[in-house]
């Protein structure tokens, strides 16, 4: 193994991290308020990126991508209102078996809208074949752009979340509901709101990885499932750790494929995701304290 | 009062007496496809070509008068849900045959329902288990993967390459794939240095094809139908491996083409002659057959015509003639497909035995490569790779 090889499985590491974590900050948002995880997750993420292509064939494509993550909030809050708004107090279990239903949900609507073929948004920069070589290494440029999302990304919502007044209303939320009820914060459209954001947030993630990963109507669930594993592995909520989780997780598979034939690839990361479970269920950046507090 | 009753009464006497004459007129056909899910571009022109054939054989009065009604199912590329559909068809609906299913997976898993259900079963999937070893009612009319795997290897000889590496997907079809490439490498002088299999639902393969490189192989080799083929050329190129990318004939559909972009320039890969239609020679005896079948699809459903719908539109037609010269008998309609020989399908031209039951020889593959984001005839002789 020469170092440019390492560097080249730690380059295909970090693409499969970016990708990962990128999808699984949506999850803590939603978690952050509610103190559920959103199933359809990835199913925002797919619709985001379905729309921005089919915008993409009359708009160019910023203003596409724009307007597909406008339009996946509004269908993030529309899926609020109509699914879980009315609910009186709804408990976690109830919520958690309402978003999987969305997601399936969504899923057929994609099938029917889109049909089941294969899409992707062009490369931002570049073409499918254009690399960034430094050396021996090379990188696509659609990759950095992942990086670079999500880290813009993470910034804006942890200053969203610490010093304004709806992030801190929404952290309030997900503390104690009923306590936040009582000191004047109206509860339920602070869950509208993350369902918003964590819509936005899936499909801004949907339109920077679909140039990489191809999107089509059920393919959110794989990536949602990814995610999911990212956010548990980094603990719920946060979404700094999401990023390190994803980046570890994503080196971790990369480096797998040098030593192991590719198929133990998902073995490894179910394997840590159990461990996690077991060792240390509020995951690796997570407070054992505050993990405790939590309904879920 | 009374009359009302006893026009209802008449009335449902009427129909009880008439839906049985309906039922014996029409021959049920079952068709199991993959029409959504990861197979989706196979078993969605599957559907479609057959719901053409069949619209265009009952507006012309149907077989010898005989109309066809077909029922499809829709098995999302999951083999569970074959099965069932499978029995269902077989069991309850009484069908006549069963076209499909799609994938290689799917298939192998309800070879011996068809087998017991004494129902013709005409699979639209490609992997040569499926007739190898031969089961009575059980054909099929895509090429055999061993020839492809052949086709492939024999161009890879005249250019010069011997050492290559094999990425396939966790599918029926990868799997079956992956078998005949390593049952047929050493006799074909191919050394596999790197044989890795990735899930079919991998969103980047960027470390699968760094293992490639590192160990400096001469050629790149895939078998696999899902996105992942397309993922696979991007990543190869995106990390600087040059070397040339076959494909299995899995990627005959410019979906994929239009995906991977300028990835996919010089793709080699072996595939039937409707891809290719317009530019073969007036002399191929498949030319009229295939620019019938290509125009007739792309004028009613507005999208490229792939070699998958031929698959199942020589299922049908080979069916349909059978049941042509044998009648609505079973046995001898499976009889009239074993003897069947020289009919030109979309596929290449059928020659059935009681040993062969996909009657397709080499020839009916041609390499194609991707030119200009369009698929063209592999120029021959290729270029000799530099040494």
């Amino acid at each position: 193994m020469n170092i440019e090889l390492f560097l080249q499985y730690l380059v295909a590491g970090v693409t499969y991290g970016t990708i990962y974590a990128i999808v699984a900050i949506g999850f803590n948002i939603i978690y952050n308020t509610t103190g559920i995880i959103n199933f359809a997750q990835g199913e925002f993420v797919m619709l985001g990126g379905m729309t921005a292509v089919t915008l993409h064939a009359f708009l160019p494509l910023p203003a596409a991508i724009l307007s597909a993550v406008i339009i996946t909030m509004i269908v993030g809050a529309m899926i609020e209102i109509t699914f879980i708004r009315w609910l009186a107090s709804p408990s976690v279990l109830r919520m958690i078996i309402i978003t999987i239903g969305i997601s399936i949900l969504l899923r057929e609507i994609a099938l029917h809208v889109w049909g089941a073929g294969v899409k992707a948004l062009p490369y931002f920069t570049g073409t499918a074949v254009s690399s960034i070589s430094i050396g021996d290494v090379h990188i696509s440029p659609q990759v950095l752009w992942v990086v670079g999302v999500s880290s813009v990304m993470v910034i804006c919502l942890n200053l969203f979340f610490s010093y304004t007044q709806p992030g801190r209303k929404m952290r309030a939320c997900s503390t104690n509901r009923t306590a936040a009820r009582l000191c004047g914060i109206n509860t339920k459209n602070m869950v509208t709101l993350s369902f918003v954001l964590s819509a936005g947030i899936g499909a801004l993630a949907g339109c920077v990885v679909s140039p990489i990963t191809y999107i089509q109507y059920d393919g959110g669930t794989a990536l949602a499932i990814k995610g999911f594993t990212v956010a548990i592995l980094g603990g719920l909520g946060n979404s700094m750790a999401a990023v390190a989780a994803g980046l570890i997780l994503g080196i971790l598979e990369s480096f797998s494929i040098w030593v192991m034939p590719t198929a133990f690839k998902d073995v490894i990361s179910i394997s840590i995701l159990l461990l996690i479970l077991f060792v240390r269920p509020s995951g690796l950046f997570g407070s054992k304290e505050a993990a405790q507090l939590k309904e879920f | 009062m009374k009359v009302a009753k006893w026009a209802v009464l008449f009335l449902a006497m009427t129909l009880m007496a008439v839906s049985p004459v309906l039922a014996k007129e029409a021959i049920k056909i079952g068709a199991i496809l993959a029409v959504t899910g990861p197979a989706a571009f196979l078993g969605a022109p599957e559907a479609k070509t057959l719901e053409m054939l069949v619209a265009e054989i009952n507006k012309k009065g149907g077989i010898k008068g005989d109309k066809i009604e077909l029922i499809i199912k829709d098995s999302g590329a999951s083999p569970e849900k074959a099965i069932s559909f499978a029995k269902q068809l077989i069991e309850e609906d009484k069908v006549f045959a069963i076209i499909g299913p799609s994938t290689s997976g799917e298939t192998m898993k309800i070879k011996s329902t068809a087998e017991e259900g004494k129902t013709i079963l005409l699979s639209c999937a490609a992997a040569e288990v499926i007739v190898n070893p031969v089961a009575k009612y059980v054909f099929k009319t895509p090429q055999k993967d061993s020839y492809a795997v052949i086709k492939i290897f024999e161009e890879m000889k005249k250019m010069g390459i011997s050492k290559i590496g094999v990425l396939s997907s966790n599918t029926g079809f990868g799997k079956a794939g992956k078998e005949q490439i390593e049952k047929l490498a050493p006799e074909h002088g191919i050394t596999i240095l790197v044989n890795e299999v990735y899930d079919k639902a991998a969103s980047d393969l960027t470390a699968e094809v760094t293992k490639l490189k590192a160990a400096n192989v001469e050629a790149l080799l895939n078998w696999s139908i899902e996105p992942a083929q397309s993922i696979v050329i991007k990543n190869a190129r995106q990390i600087g491996l040059t070397v040339p990318i076959f494909q299995s004939h899995g990627f005959g559909n410019i979906e994929y083409v239009k995906a991977a972009g300028a990835a996919a320039e010089g793709v080699i890969f072996p595939a039937g002659r409707l891809l290719v239609a317009d530019t073969l020679p007036k002399s191929n005896p498949q030319k009229a057959v295939l620019i019938k079948y290509k125009k007739d699809y792309e004028t009613k459903y507005k999208e490229d015509a792939s070699t998958f719908g031929g698959h199942a539109y020589d299922a049908f037609m080979i069916l349909a003639k059978a049941i042509e010269t044998a009648g609505t008998d079973r046995e001898k309609v499976r009889d009239a497909i074993e003897n069947l020989k020289g009919f030109i399908g979309t596929g290449g031209v059928f020659n059935f035995s009681a040993q062969d039951h996909n009657g397709l020889d080499i020839n009916s593959f041609e390499m194609l490569t991707v030119k200009n984001g369009k698929f063209a005839l592999l120029p021959e002789p290729a270029t000799p790779k530099k040494k």
